[in-house]
């Protein structure tokens, strides 16, 4: 005979009205009807589905062909030998400013230079130049208002340098030591920048004591996770000043590859930045490679900024290699961003990496060294404003070779301080996991504090700040 | 607090609650922001009804259909110091976020180090588990899968009451948070629930029946069913059941649970989702690791759980843990006694 241990009863409580397993879409019958309700005109000559409004019937079966569209132009006003080609152009720096600007990009050269060579020498674990890419981070920085928020991908050192990190902010982060913001965490090239101190304060203050500071997202390594980041950010500045209409209006700017542009975040990032009139400006850096894949692996179509127009962005094409235009361009994509209560902007900034990938990269493998030399050798970033200097007459030879030197004592300096420094405490790897240290968090820090009691010889701990004390509770 | 305990209470299901919860939290603080496909209208489960309305268009609002772009503009948001509450549909559809969930949400304060920021203002809401008829991508309970992320904390209530205060907790709470919520509870559970705001401590288990002889440790909807059994275990086999609630499932309340085994001696893991790496598995295993509790297990800890299979649309019954199989379970404890 069937018996029934379980009670009926206090089943039914439970299953009872169990909820309709919903369709993805909203059911009709909901009744709230938005904004977005269309109706089709009799004898219009426009299609009005919701999905595309004001298509125009047609009775020509004509796909439409990339080929039909002409590639995006890219603009300059400079060109490869300094010369003024867009008349319209006026200097808006002073001599001296622009002398600035180019130290700060000869800096991030130099500075690629000296570490690549020194992870070559094992005294850093890994490293990655921007050379070709100078004018493109130093010249759309210096257009980003110090409270504007960036986040980068990885080889924008020139955005780091020329918003304000020094040379040993680069340095404490490229050897990990005490003195880096990310606690000794981070490969190398991964910085973050701490302009700001938020105090981990408890809900509704927290952005208070965020609000005026701009700064620089920490990099990640995962490629185009920072691109709907940098939406969201833009979304929640437009937000901030929509309750404090006192704050100055900001908008976000974010760096990353033609190949990063492939991952789906790329997609979700300006569909979702468009729909919800986020004032951010997409920089898209394409130099032509991603490690080893040529662009003509990476997409078919012209390049990244055509995509933008289907994203409903305004967008342009932009000499990367040419500082005046990529300021010209920022500016403006920042003042656009900025009107209609904030919309995104799209920059692709045409360059070339001249450099390998990284340290762990011979780019040779993949591409013939004649053709590296020569875009070394036609066209530079850093030559092309030297030219332009030169021609304007406040820039020579010797200036030229004492601004090096200076610049390379420098940055040398700053290298053995360092390298000299100690590691951050071995505490910190358990830190900021959680705000606070966890129960188990804890319990793990004592057992690896008993362990190196136990066995002190299989460690090296007196490059730790601290030793193993810092593990103490 | 007593204003609270002796203040009004209405009549609520579960997404009753999470809408008051939801509610609360845009009330009290003007950085929350709730977005997600289809929450304008009122949510797919109803959980954000009247939000937009009240609360307008800029802070309740869809997103275009996309779950990584979803949680990578929460967690930009909350790195600007706001509290974004996201929707994912079902916890079936988190996978394509899974990316910026677990490298960037989760690791976002260690990678910042000394900058102090962090994703920690980021509340990740998700209708999850077996709804009778959900199949393969209406079912599913993928808490264990966030369980193994540091720096994530993972919630899921057991009914309104519960839900109420833990979502406000979540959404307060400075560490990014994964809210799961059992969708068969939504219009299932009902009681009464107070209507001013209050939270519920995270990472602290509740004890929800005192016992002896047995320690059932579960979380979410399994607990009616562990009730039911237990109820009739008790009256059948003359023993007494000790019923936790994790709430929290990580990081979880590890002393309440070693301390309730140490008195019973004898401990079973009961959930929905598979026994293969399933929260089950860390809980058993750190109650024998920990030498004072397994000095004092007078059996092997058992875990009754969903089989290492998906999920069928005819056989969901076969699956999850049912009253006779935790029934079938406090029996064989009984007959060691």
């Amino acid at each position: 005979m069937k018996t029934s241990i379980i009670p009926r009863s206090s089943l039914r409580r439970v299953s009872r009205s169990l909820p309709r397993v919903t369709p993805r879409f909203p059911v009709s019958s909901i009744g709230v009807r938005f904004a977005s309700s269309v109706s089709q005109r009799p004898g219009s000559e426009y299609v009005s589905f919701p999905g595309a409004l004001k298509s125009a019937f047609t009775s020509d079966l004509k796909f439409a062909l990339p080929s039909d569209h002409p590639t995006l132009p890219t603009y300059r006003i400079v060109d490869q030998d300094g010369n003024i080609v867009d008349q319209s152009f006026n200097q808006d720096l002073s001599d001296e400013e622009v002398i600035q600007l180019y130290k700060t990009m000869m800096t991030v050269s130099i500075m690629d230079v000296i570490m690549f060579d020194a992870q070559r020498q094992g005294r850093l674990s890994f490293y990655m130049v921007s050379a070709g890419e100078e004018a493109l981070s130093v010249g759309s920085a210096s257009i980003l208002d110090k409270q504007d928020v960036v986040f980068c991908q990885y080889r924008e050192q020139g955005v780091f340098a020329q918003r304000g990190f020094t040379l040993n902010d680069f340095m404490n982060q490229l050897f990990a030591n005490k003195l880096d913001n990310g606690c000794g965490r981070n490969m190398p090239v991964h910085y973050g920048s701490k302009e700001l101190n938020i105090v981990s304060g408890f809900y509704q203050s927290v952005c208070e004591t965020t609000h005026l500071i701009g700064h620089q997202h920490t990099v990640s390594s995962p490629l185009a996770t920072q691109i709907p980041q940098a939406a969201g950010a833009a979304y929640g500045l437009k937000m901030q000043r929509i309750n404090d209409p006192t704050l100055p209006p900001r908008v976000v700017a974010v760096y990353f590859g033609e190949g990063a542009a492939s991952e789906g975040d790329f997609h979700a990032a300006l569909n979702i930045a468009a729909t919800r009139s986020c004032p951010v400006v997409f920089i898209c850096r394409n130099n032509g490679y991603a490690i080893s894949t040529p662009t003509l692996e990476q997409y078919r179509g012209d390049g990244i900024a055509s995509r933008g127009i289907g994203y409903g962005i305004d967008t342009i094409r932009v000499d990367g290699n040419d500082i005046w235009a990529v300021r010209e361009v920022t500016k403006k994509a920042r003042e656009m961003a900025l009107q209609d209560g904030g919309k995104p902007i799209l920059i692709e900034a045409m360059s070339y990496r001249v450099s390998h990938h990284s340290t762990s990269d011979d780019s040779f493998a993949y591409r013939a060294r004649v053709e590296v030399e020569d875009w070394k050798r036609r066209d530079n970033p850093l030559s092309r404003l030297r030219k332009y200097m030169e021609m304007k007459g406040f820039w020579n030879e010797a200036k030229e070779k004492e601004a090096r030197e200076s610049i390379r004592r420098d940055v040398l300096k700053a290298f053995s301080q360092a390298e000299r420094e100690k590691k951050p405490p071995i505490r910190s790897m358990f830190e900021d996991i959680y705000e606070e240290l966890t129960p188990e968090l804890k319990a793990q820090m004592k057992e690896l504090r008993d362990h190196l009691e136990k066995y002190p010889d299989e460690y090296d701990l007196g490059q730790y700040e601290g030793g193993k004390s810092s593990l103490d509770l | 607090s007593p204003e609270v305990k002796n203040g009004t209470t209405k009549r609520m299901n579960l997404f009753q609650a999470i809408n008051d919860a939801l509610a609360t939290a845009l009330a009290e603080d003007e950085n929350v922001l709730i977005f997600g496909e289809d929450v304008a209208f009122g949510g797919v489960f109803r959980c954000t009804m009247k939000l937009a309305e009240d609360f307008g268009a800029e802070r309740v609002f869809n997103t275009p259909l996309t779950e990584q772009g979803i949680m990578g503009f929460g967690i930009g948001l909350a790195a600007e110091g706001m509290r974004p509450v996201a929707e994912i549909q079902f916890a079936d559809y988190v996978y394509p976020a899974f990316d910026q969930l677990v490298n960037e949400a989760a690791k976002y304060r260690y990678r910042e180090g000394k900058t102090g920021r962090s994703a920690g203002g980021l509340t990740v809401r998700m209708p999850c588990g077996g709804v009778g008829h959900g199949a393969l991508y209406h079912s599913q309970s993928p808490e264990s899968l966030f369980t193994h992320i540091p720096g994530l904390r993972v919630i899921m209530p057991r009914s309104p009451l519960q839900a109420k205060g833990l979502l406000l907790s979540a959404i307060r709470s400075n560490d990014p948070c994964v809210f799961m919520e059992p969708k068969i509870l939504y219009r299932a559970a009902v009681e009464q629930v107070p209507t001013s705001p209050y939270t519920l401590p995270l990472s602290k288990a509740e004890i929800l029946k005192e016992g002896e002889n047995v320690t059932i440790i579960s979380y979410g909807q399994p607990l009616y069913t562990c009730q039911a059994a237990l109820q009739k275990a008790e009256q059948d086999l003359g023993i007494s059941v000790e019923l936790i609630d994790l709430r929290t499932v990580y990081p979880w309340d590890r002393e309440t649970v070693f301390a309730s085994v140490r008195k019973t001696g004898r401990c079973m893991v009961v959930h929905e989702s598979m026994i293969n790496a399933g929260v089950g598995a860390e809980v058993s295993a750190a109650i024998q690791a920990d030498a004072e509790t397994f000095l004092r297990l007078e059996a092997p800890v058992t875990r009754v759980a969903g089989w290492s299979i998906h999920m069928p649309l005819m056989f969901e019954k076969f699956i999850i843990p049912d009253v006779a199989r935790i029934y079938d379970g406090i029996k064989n404890y009984a007959g060691l006694s």
